[in-house]
């Protein structure tokens, strides 16, 4: 069952690097952020998974909760402050 | 090996199934608009069947209860997350691509 949850990880972490494109390529700035909200999403499975990996999942639990509020708390300000008129006015 | 392990590989095989989609829809969809779908949509439902699969194989412990709040804040925050960025898109006029590919190749013709 380790060795599923490797190779299971391996793949996780190619499908993460998929996005990449959409954040260095975006043709606007909603496009990025969407991307980098992707990858942040896909981020709290592969460490759940690598938790399991080195059987340490009661240390790596904490940390994924963690991420995941850090993750939606930094998306809410940074879309409020894009969706902000102040910015046009600089 | 045990039914539950079976289940659990079930479960986990076809959430990265779902989060492949979602990571391909979002380099191939034409618009912003339609993007959110593939961010929004099926990368939730993704997140949520792997992490299912690791409370079934985990069995009922104090990891599996943290577990299922991670399920439930995930289901929550990732919708909200995708709508305030469309939202932001739609305050400051980000035009949507509203072309059909027939009328595209009309034109182009």
């Amino acid at each position: 069952m380790t060795e599923f949850f490797l190779y299971s990880t391996v793949i996780l972490a190619i499908i993460i690097a998929v996005p990449l494109v959409r954040v260095v390529q975006g043709p606007t700035v909603y496009d990025r952020l969407m991307g980098t909200n992707a990858i942040a999403a896909k981020t709290i499975v592969l460490i759940c998974l690598i938790g399991y990996i080195f059987d340490r999942i009661d240390m790596f639990i904490d940390i994924t909760l963690a991420y995941a509020i850090l993750g939606f708390i930094g998306i809410m300000a940074i879309a409020k402050f894009v969706s902000s008129k102040r910015i046009d006015d600089q | 090996m045990e039914i539950q392990n079976i289940f659990s590989i079930i479960l986990i095989v076809s959430g990265i199934f779902f989060m492949l989609v979602g990571s391909i829809g979002v380099i191939r969809l034409p618009d912003f608009y339609s993007r959110t779908h593939a961010v929004s949509k099926s990368d939730t439902l993704g997140i949520t069947l792997v992490i299912l699969g690791l409370i079934i194989y985990e069995g009922l412990t104090m990891n599996s209860v943290k577990l299922t709040f991670i399920v439930l804040f995930i289901a929550l925050s990732n919708p909200i997350g995708t709508h305030a960025l469309a939202r932001a898109a739609y305050k400051r006029q980000l035009k949507p691509n509203l072309k059909d590919d027939n009328q595209q190749t009309e034109s182009d013709q």
